[in-house]
């Protein structure tokens, strides 16, 4: 039945969704979004959807190192896909409602994050100050790169501290760890495409085409290029590197 | 036959309290509070564990005593070796488990459990599903809607599944792998030696122009402004909803117990109700914003 659209594959998160499709349409190869949280560093989530839904391959959240990677990949015989550009979820994926908090629109429930619908920039005192659903998160002095209102890296006041509590503005570049994932045992390489633009799609996609080849082609792999379209000209490895936590 | 009556649950402390807070707390709620079910155990970090673990028996033996049902929490975002184990440790307990990560689902089979508010469950085909796979009840996430909480309402009486929707607490909004309050100490998860809050509801952070927005309780975001649905006992009742629970707080708890219990009993007018618990947490923003309201910080206007 679902040969009308010809995909090659559904990606799901809900429960009842994966269930349905599962018991419907036997032959539909079934993906795991990221949404679906199993984020846990280890297989047993994960392998609880492919036992109940065959799933084929799951796409994994930015909270994982490449170490705990690897250990999924060991223990559980579905593919895994992970992000390695565009937005950095700092918060386990699937299941942060800051943003319907704030704005009343989810991800899991809108598909949507800090919707552009809900952000308004305002001159305050010669600063420019970026508001999401009507919270100040954001201020830069007159002139400088306003970073996008994200809720989870937004500049808030805590006690003493002052600064971007959860994360910084910046984005994931994981390009530098292309060898490290694929010795991981990670399948795919996903590229935050959702609220991007054209232009960011120009230049993103053809340079981890590139990078990607060059890894199979036992070539160096060129870095730096990637940080133009990034959000707040600052890229960070995220989680892969354990560091970061 | 008049409308069933909601049950109260407790559920787990979220907050990082001294062992002799803790005990207290459950101490004073298995003798005065008016509550049916009590979920206890670590939810947020397995490191906080050590610090609470002579206590667990000694509440849940006192609670039980006392009548109520003991469920045990999982935690909600398992990422080391010991803290799977200890996942499938309390499957063996005997106790039901409520599951706050799907990655229990594989060790639960013959095993009594429900499902926590950290699991989405946003429908009714997703709440068919995990009756079928044997969940006793759901715990649904506090981000749920009005409508959808109606709709699964129905659908769990029909499945024989208990529904209950988050009744009163700061609401969870995030849990991640990285611990806020070490990241602004400077630490890092793994080493973060146990940064504790001072705070007994998590640490506040304020937006720029000053205002209470969510509060840091280590690994997990909550809101700053309290969940409140005291006022909405009627529709909720009349929805089909089987529980309110009730998240852990300092202050008068059992006062709090009291009052929700009251109100669903129809002992205390919801207005009446609503000023009871406005007295009780007289420095909390209330709200009822996801369910009701625009947006989830939507405050509850009096009235």
């Amino acid at each position: 039945m679902h040969s009308a659209h010809d995909g090659d594959a559904v990606i799901l998160a809900d429960l009842g969704l994966l269930n349905y499709a599962a018991t419907q349409h036997r032959n539909l190869r079934l993906r795991l979004s990221v949404q679906a949280a199993a984020a846990n560093a280890d297989a047993d989530a994960i392998a609880f959807y492919a036992r109940a839904f065959g799933v084929k391959r799951a796409v994994l959240p930015r909270v994982l190192t490449v170490h705990e990677i690897a250990a999924i990949n060991h223990d559980v015989n579905v593919e895994t896909e992970v992000s390695v550009f565009g937005g950095l979820c700092v918060m386990a994926e699937g299941r942060c409602s800051l943003s319907s908090y704030a704005t009343g629109k989810s991800p899991n429930i809108n598909g949507a994050c800090s919707p552009a619908s809900h952000v308004e920039y305002r001159e305050e005192d010669g600063r420019l100050v970026s508001r999401l659903g009507g919270f100040a998160i954001h201020s830069v002095a007159k002139g400088e790169a306003a970073p996008y209102p994200t809720m989870c890296k937004g500049f808030f006041q805590a006690g003493d501290y002052r600064g971007h509590v959860f994360e910084d503005p910046s984005s994931l570049d994981a390009a530098a760890l292309i060898a490290p994932l694929a010795e991981a045992g990670v399948t795919a390489l996903k590229i935050v495409g959702r609220q991007r633009s054209r232009a960011y799609v120009e230049a993103v996609v053809p340079a981890f085409r590139r990078a990607v080849d060059a890894y199979g082609a036992g070539r160096p792999i060129a870095s730096g290029e990637l940080t133009a379209p990034t959000e707040g000209q600052k890229t960070t490895s995220g989680a892969y590197r354990k560091t970061w936590r | 036959m008049g409308a069933p009556v909601l049950g109260l649950t407790v559920g787990p402390l979220l907050f990082n309290w001294s062992s002799r807070a803790f005990a207290d707390f459950y101490a004073r709620l298995a003798d005065e509070g008016p509550v049916d079910r009590v979920v206890i155990g670590e939810l947020v970090c397995s490191k906080r564990l050590p610090f609470d673990e002579d206590e667990i028996p000694t509440a849940i033996e006192r609670l039980q005593r006392a009548g109520k049902t003991v469920v045990l929490t999982s935690l909600a975002l398992p990422t080391l070796p010991r803290e799977r184990a200890a996942a499938r440790d309390l499957v063996q307990s005997g106790l039901e488990v409520a599951l706050n990560d799907l990655s229990l689902m594989n060790a639960v089979d013959g095993a009594a459990f429900s499902i926590g508010p950290l699991v989405n469950v946003y429908n009714e085909a997703t709440l068919a599903f995990l009756a079928r796979r044997g969940a006793r009840g759901v715990s649904l996430p506090p981000e749920a809607p009005y409508a959808s909480v109606r709709t699964m309402a129905r659908a769990g009486a029909a499945l024989g599944v208990g529904v209950e929707v988050w009744g009163y607490g700061l609401a969870p909004l995030a849990i991640s792998a990285r611990r806020y309050h070490a990241r602004m100490h400077g630490l890092s998860k793994d080493s973060c030696r146990f940064v504790f809050e001072r705070d007994r509801h998590g640490l506040a952070v304020r937006t720029l122009d000053g205002r209470d927005f969510l509060a840091v309780n280590g690994v997990q975001t909550l809101s700053c402004a309290t969940v409140n649905l005291v006022g909405d006992a009627t529709k909720l009742t009349q929805a089909g909803v089987t529980a309110l629970r009730l998240s852990p707080h300092s202050g008068d708890f059992v006062a709090l117990a009291k009052t929700f219990r009251d109100a669903l009993d129809g002992a205390l007018a919801l207005k009446e109700a609503l000023a009871q618990t406005r007295s009780l947490a007289p420095e909390t923003t209330f709200t009822h914003g996801f369910l009701m309201g625009a947006y989830g910080a939507e405050p509850l206007t009096a009235g």
